[in-house]
């Protein structure tokens, strides 16, 4: 068996991308790291009692102080004098960070504590059924924001996170993708040999609350990536650095495998309106390739 | 050494002696004079601390929980709204056993927001786990904070401390009050260890989720911890005693003129100053008055409390906060505890004063007094100016 720091046993769903991007981060960090994570997922299937699949120190306080409670174990690592071979992560789902969780991770960057913050974003409330979340995508169908006769799904786009973090002048900024395995790891290594605060927003599939076959999940994400409509980069210093698209695909390759777009795919205004949106992240942050 | 000192002063220098590792605070009157403190000796290294300036209370209670969880001596301050905010960290801190202390600078919530002392903040956490300890002077503030740390750090209680002080009345008020030195203080607490704690060598796992099958017995094991508390807190308020040479009561209650009072006040905090002051009036009348003070509103220690009062024909019940809709939150527990006594219950009567920092005089509480003798209450407000209770006739 391969030696994992966040071990098999857990009860996440067939599929599920967060589940696969959180070993990538942990195996990547090394056990020489102590993770502050906020009430969602990624808790509740790792973490009930008297189970844990974590080898590393671990602690869940509440759903949006996690980067918070870092903040302190950053302060005692510092009093005992154990941060410079420790390193800190907090993580947490996309609407504990984006949402119930933006004040705390806006006082962690101001403050400059030296933690990495790991968002695991997949579009929505999952771990309550699907509801929406400040980073569910624009026409998105979910529990709270159901297409119907006056509605076709979420009507705002995702908040901009990346440039949030960016905003406040921290280090290093990057977003990536479950279905980029060595990028995730790339970035992990990359932000924890910078001092700092420091942002990761990693794009997972959740096969139940995107309606795609579970053994999809590599696919969906790449097609995330491919289509431009989960633009992958890096603000390094405020300067953007992309990973460019080798081959762009047109975005109904990436909705029409997902039920929470299928009632786009009658609709060729929706359809045009979300290839504007990868259009305009493709030129954002210069994804095209050149040629 | 004896100082005249400001109260919020003489907490930040007793809690630097306890030497936290980490403090986070953010800034609420009038718990303010308290951090300030503290940031002042961190930033002159007169304390080795690390001070985390935080944007909300909520973040302060969190960024405390993570300094204890990495085994680090922590300390944070707040009042009224900034205590309410951290509601749900502060359950959460008790749940994970975590031995933080904390002062509360007690004061009213909003609305209409006022700043000034009554002791309704606390309430809202009543029923979190924490212990909770009420100081009636500067002094017993002090000797507070000390024992609180040694309280939360036994291995047989690992639970957090809150110790209540009357905003403005103590914070802010001027006291000759001995201070015990460093090495006391050292002698006293020694440094804090644990081995339940985030360790890269040890990697534990802390804050799971708890389904119905272990949930109940978690809870259960704070609920016993407070019965063995009862026990405890007497054992290390003696030892105190012992080595500062002054203490109150046995650190649950302390009786003043109870043997044979007829009549007792029941209180918490600097209310009980005021209150001796009546006694002593009374008892040169002729009056048989006395005071119980609950220094320890939770554990609750209902049997001492219903032993000092199975004597009483009459009692008092002093409430500066209220449970809206239905009693004081000391009554309900006095009551609770004196159901005990049977037939031998005195007459209990219940009284609220002084809600958003109304004057408690001598007088308001000569009032209290001179209704037992008539009918029962149960949650009667003193000093109430009926002339403000009608609605707005110009707007009618």
């Amino acid at each position: 068996m391969v030696e994992t720091l966040f071990k098999p046993g857990h009860t996440a769903c067939a599929g599920c991308g967060q589940a696969i991007a959180a070993r990538l981060v942990i195996d990547t960090a090394g056990k020489n790291t102590m993770i502050a994570n906020n009430t969602g997922c990624l808790e509740v299937f790792s973490t009930k009692y008297p189970e844990s699949s974590w080898g590393v120190p671990w602690i869940h306080s509440l759903f949006e102080n996690c980067s918070a409670v870092a903040s302190g174990i950053e302060a005692g690592l510092k009093y005992l004098g154990k941060k410079d071979s420790i390193n800190v992560i907090a993580q947490a789902g996309d609407g504990g960070t984006a949402d119930i969780g933006l004040q705390a991770i806006s006082g962690m960057f101001e403050r400059g504590h030296d933690v990495l913050y790991v968002c695991y974003d997949n579009e929505a409330y999952m771990n309550t059924g699907i509801q929406r979340s400040g980073l569910t995508p624009t026409l998105s169908n979910t529990t709270t924001s159901p297409s119907g006769s006056a509605s076709i799904g979420n009507p705002r786009p995702k908040k901009p996170m990346p440039e949030i973090a960016a905003a406040h002048g921290i280090p290093y900024v990057a977003t990536a993708s479950t279905g980029y395995p060595q990028d995730i790891q790339r970035k992990v290594k990359k932000a924890l040999s910078i001092k700092g605060p420091k942002y990761l927003q990693i794009h997972v599939p959740c096969p139940l609350g995107w309606r795609h076959e579970s053994n999809l999940t590599f696919d969906v994400a790449k097609l995330a990536v491919e289509t431009g409509l989960y633009p992958l980069f890096e603000y390094e210093n405020g300067k953007l650095i992309p990973r460019k698209i080798a081959v762009i695909k047109p975005v109904e390759e990436y909705l029409k495998v997902q039920g929470r777009f299928k009632h786009l795919m009658k609709n060729p205004e929706a359809i045009k309106e979300m290839q504007a949106i990868a259009d305009a992240n493709i030129a954002k942050y210069n994804l095209r390739p050149e040629v | 050494m004896r100082q005249f000192v400001e109260g919020s002063h003489a907490v930040a220098e007793i809690v630097k002696r306890c030497r936290p590792g980490v403090i986070s605070a953010y800034p609420i009157t009038p718990q303010t004079h308290i951090v300030e403190d503290l940031a002042s000796m961190v930033a002159n290294k007169e304390l080795n601390a690390q001070f985390v300036n935080v944007e909300s209370e909520h973040s302060a209670a969190s960024v405390v929980l993570g300094g204890e969880a990495t085994g680090v001596r922590s300390y944070t301050a707040t009042s009224s709204q900034g205590l309410l905010l951290m509601a749900e960290v502060v359950f959460n801190i008790a749940g994970l056993r975590l031995p933080l202390v904390m002062t509360t600078a007690n004061r009213a919530v909003s609305a209409p927001i006022n700043i000034w002392n009554d002791q309704q903040d606390v309430m809202t956490v009543r029923d979190s786990g924490w212990v909770l300890l009420f100081a009636e002077t500067n002094q017993e503030a002090v000797d507070l904070h000390v024992q609180a740390y040694k309280l939360a750090e036994d291995k047989r209680v690992m639970l957090p401390v809150m110790v209540n002080m009357d905003g403005f009345i103590l914070t802010h008020g001027m006291e000759v009050l001995d201070m015990p030195s460093q090495e006391e203080v050292d002698k006293f607490l020694p440094p804090y260890t644990t081995k339940y704690k985030l360790d890269v060598d040890n990697p534990l796992t802390m804050g799971y989720l708890a389904d119905p099958d272990y949930y109940l017995e978690i809870r259960y094991m704070v609920q016993d911890t407070h019965k063995q508390l009862l026990d405890i807190i007497p054992q290390v308020a003696a030892d105190f005693k012992k080595a500062f040479k002054r203490g109150e009561g046995n650190g649950l209650v302390e009786g003043y003129k109870l043997e044979d009072a007829d009549q007792v006040f029941v209180a918490m905090g600097s209310v009980c100053g005021s209150i001796r002051d009546v006694v002593d009036d009374l008892r040169a009348k002729g009056k048989k008055a006395g005071l119980l003070k609950v220094i320890s509103y939770r554990p609750f220690p209902k049997d001492l409390v219903a032993g000092a009062l199975a004597k009483a024909k009459e009692v008092a019940v002093v409430d500066k906060s209220i449970s809206l809709g239905a009693f004081g939150p000391l009554y309900t527990d006095v009551m609770a505890s004196v159901s005990s006594l049977g037939a031998k219950m005195p007459k209990m009567s219940g009284f609220v004063l002084g809600l958003g920092g109304r004057d408690i005089t001598k007088k308001s509480i000569m009032d209290t007094y001179e209704r037992l003798s008539g009918k029962q209450v149960d949650c009667e407000f003193i000093g109430l100016k009926k002339e403000l209770l009608v609605e707005d006739k110009l707007n009618g």
